[in-house]
């Protein structure tokens, strides 16, 4: 690693404070959009993780996956549902939170004590592949982990077409089976809510 | 390349509390789209998990770093599908309140 250990230290410190920070804002902010653009400041940070990690290739699919398509992803939903509304208050809320946060809390000093009391069984720093990480990837991929990376392609053509019938306006000139126009009425909807409210 | 000077331990606190910072936004929160969002930091707290524990515990073979490509993967596709659904959701309901989606509540 060429880069000198202070240095190392520097790095991490700040960029776990701005995933910590940013993930705190991602949750809490009050605006939605706010909230997107630090998620992709997370997703970068966790990026910047891996590099110290030396490990290139997941760093730069996590800045390419992560920022250029989630995130960007999120930001176009949010653009399609941003309206405007108030939304209505519960009455056990106070009580949710607290329980919630408290399973939160529970739950994070069970990890970090699991954390800190564990000994981990390191291996030794001197088979270190370092910097050939990329290319031991690739050998995997396409030697034992070959059916996983197919399944892969294919649950990926899942999820296009899957999204693709989800999210599509159904709209067609004439019936299919008796080929006579159709009433478009009945497919542009008046945007009223279909289902009323429960209480 | 060694990282002695970052203990591992250090590696698996960060994503602890990311991890915990995912769940609380998931339980909490009221807007369908920040849910999503939860999960995605929730993935990433996993990622770096096996991240770390691919260049320390394994750092020969360094499968943790292929089984990271794989949880991109499947985030990515969940990402797309979990995004049409709540498209589809806002179409219906034309809100994007988490507690006005009750259809299967007890």
């Amino acid at each position: 690693m060429s880069i000198a250990i202070t240095t190392q230290i520097i790095c991490f410190t700040i960029l776990s404070l701005v995933i910590l920070i940013g993930a705190l804002g991602v949750v809490l902010l009050e605006s939605i959009v706010y909230s997107a653009f630090l998620l992709g400041g997370v997703f970068l940070s966790v990026a910047g993780l891996y590099l110290l990690l030396n490990a290139s290739f997941v760093a730069a699919a996590q800045v390419l996956v992560y920022v250029g398509a989630v995130n960007v992803l999120i930001i176009f939903a949010i653009m399609l549902v941003n309206k405007k509304e108030d939304l209505k208050p519960i009455n056990d809320i106070k009580s949710r939170r607290i329980i919630s946060t408290s399973i939160c809390l529970t739950l994070l000093s069970l990890l970090i004590r699991v954390d800190l009391t564990n000994v981990w069984s390191l291996s030794n720093p001197q088979n270190s592949i370092g910097e050939e990480s990329t290319i031991r990837i690739g050998e995997h991929l396409f030697s034992d982990y070959l059916l996983p990376f197919e399944v892969a392609s294919v649950l990926l053509l899942m999820a296009m077409i899957g999204a693709i019938v989800l999210a599509r306006r159904d709209v067609m000139s004439k019936d299919i089976s008796t080929g006579l126009p159709v009433d478009q009425e009945l497919i542009e909807k008046s945007s009223e809510p279909l289902l009323t409210n429960k209480n | 390349m060694t990282l002695e000077t970052i203990p591992i331990q250090a590696f698996l606190i960060v994503s602890s509390g990311l991890f915990c910072i995912g769940i609380w936004g998931l339980l909490n929160s009221r807007n369908a789209v920040r849910v999503l969002m939860s999960i995605e930091l929730m993935l990433n707290a996993v990622n770096i998990n096996l991240m770390a524990f691919s260049s320390y515990v394994d750092n020969n073979l360094i499968q943790g770093q292929v089984f990271t490509i794989f949880v991109i993967t499947v985030a990515a596709a969940e990402a797309a599908v979990g995004l049409a659904i709540l498209l589809s959701l806002y179409r219906n309901r034309v809100t994007v309140d988490m507690e006005s989606f009750n259809l299967l509540k007890w």
